[in-house]
């Protein structure tokens, strides 16, 4: 060896390399890096939630009306559902980071019992969100769309408690359908091998006449009034809005049509959510991997369950934005 | 394997026996952050509904809420307080600093399309 290899004199002194000044492990020391990159693609993607949020921040649909719903419960429930989401996430952090703290003390029992708690966390977390997409796409009141893209939705005014209160009121409520001048193209008629999406429940004309004969419905738009709510027209501006106007009705949100407002927020809201979703899905499979290595000892063999904290790393990091997530899309 | 964990939060106002008690006491802390949040969210209280620094305090409330959250899950589960200053420079000031800048240029410019919408540049299409 003394013949191939060279010295170079600065063996043990600061540059001689084999220091290891930030006392981590290369691993653990580029799952950081890897973090930091991560961080800063979600915040671009909050950052330019942001940007169009302030660019029509007059008429940005308001979170506490669009995400009311529980599983099994009916009413209006704002926030609690994704108040839960939010425990089960720093839940399952917490139960990763016992696991972690477990295999600093090579208890390799706690450790699999811990990394199972977790996997069941993200697994519950992931559940949620497919719901909440699914109750999200479905819709509940549904909307008119102008020609200019705007919605424009219905309601009535209720008295509670001594108060005028607007409730909102579902299409289905109040425009009868008729018989359709049209049926929904499918890909075995007419044009071969060519279909649409499924046609709205009520046509435009429907919607209208069903205003007509129900003088107590309201159309209220999206333009945010002083009071922090959205304006609801008179009974003719109602009437005129929809006959002049009116060329879509909407039902549920997806990428093209949003009922709850401007089709912007649905698109920010699938594609943040779902790129978090992704990262727990992701952060569920590593876990598992991460779980039957224990199982079958490879970190005990090792003599360090340092993969544990590595992969922990990632877990906790997915728990971090969706911090964030929560924040920007549900209470602010 | 030695690791030494530092064991106390809140500037020393809380210390801990153990690591798992840690754990929890910050899983407790955070549990009453986000109650917090919630509640807040709920009610919306009027005296919180005025405007400071361009949008409404119960945001700014929130926003900070946030990052003390934040602050808790790196330092704590992350293992952050543990790590070496270089390490944790490294890698906060860089996201923060970068996360700071694009925020600011990327809200201004928002605002300012905003302004032309609603200075009459732009009819409303209805």
């Amino acid at each position: 060896m003394d013949n191939t290899v060279a010295n170079t004199g600065t063996e043990g002194k600061t540059w001689g390399g084999g220091n290891q000044p930030l006392k981590a492990s290369y691993g653990k020391m580029m799952m950081w890096f890897f973090i930091v990159s991560d961080a800063l693609t979600f915040s671009g993607f909050l950052a330019a939630y942001g940007f169009s949020r302030f660019k029509f921040i007059g008429s940005w649909p308001i979170a506490d009306e669009v995400f009311t719903h529980v599983p099994f419960f009916h009413g209006n429930y704002p926030m609690i559902y994704v108040a839960f989401m939010t425990f089960i996430l720093i839940m399952s952090s917490v139960t990763m980071v016992l696991a972690v703290d477990a295999g600093h003390h090579m208890k390799k029992n706690k450790v699999t019992w811990y990394m199972f708690l977790t996997i069941i966390g993200g697994l519950i977390f992931v559940g949620s969100q497919a719901w909440e997409w699914g109750t999200f796409i479905k819709g509940d009141y549904g909307a008119v769309q102008t020609k200019g893209g705007n919605i424009l939705q219905f309601g009535e005014y209720v008295t509670v408690e001594g108060e005028q209160k607007f409730k909102r009121v579902a299409l289905g409520d109040f425009a009868v359908a008729e018989e359709k001048y049209r049926t929904e193209h499918d890909r075995k008629n007419g044009l071969w091998f060519v279909q649409e999406g499924t046609l709205p429940t009520y046509t435009v004309d429907e919607v209208y006449k069903g205003l007509e004969s129900h003088p107590n419905v309201l159309v209220r738009t999206q333009i945010i009034n002083d009071e922090g709510e959205k304006t609801v027209l008179s009974r003719e501006e109602s009437l005129m809005q929809i006959k002049n106007n009116g060329k879509l009705v909407v039902e549920g949100a997806n990428l093209h049509v949003n009922e709850y407002g401007t089709s912007l927020f649905a698109d920010f809201f699938f594609f943040i959510t779902g790129f978090h979703g992704f990262h727990v899905f992701s952060g569920v499979v590593i876990n598992i991997i991460i779980f039957f290595n224990v199982i079958l000892g490879t970190y005990e063999r090792r003599g360090s369950y340092e993969m544990v904290e590595k992969v922990g790393l990632y877990w906790h990091f997915v728990d971090l934005v969706w911090v964030f997530v929560f924040t920007f899309f549900y209470l602010v | 394997m030695a690791h030494a964990h530092k064991l106390e939060i809140l500037r020393g106002l809380i210390k801990f026996k153990s690591n798992t008690q840690k754990i929890w006491g910050v899983l407790i802390l955070l549990s009453i952050i986000t109650a917090v949040e919630v509640v807040l969210g709920i009610y919306k209280p009027e005296s919180l509904m005025t405007k400071v620094i361009g949008m409404k305090l119960l945001n700014w409330i929130f926003i900070i809420l946030t990052i003390v959250k934040a602050y808790y899950i790196t330092w704590d589960f992350m293992h952050m307080r543990d790590e070496t200053k270089a390490l944790r420079r490294m890698v906060v000031w860089t996201a923060v600093f970068l996360i700071c800048y694009l925020v600011f240029i990327l809200l201004q410019e928002g605002g300012y399309i905003e302004s032309i919408y609603s200075s009459g540049f732009v009819k409303r299409d209805f």
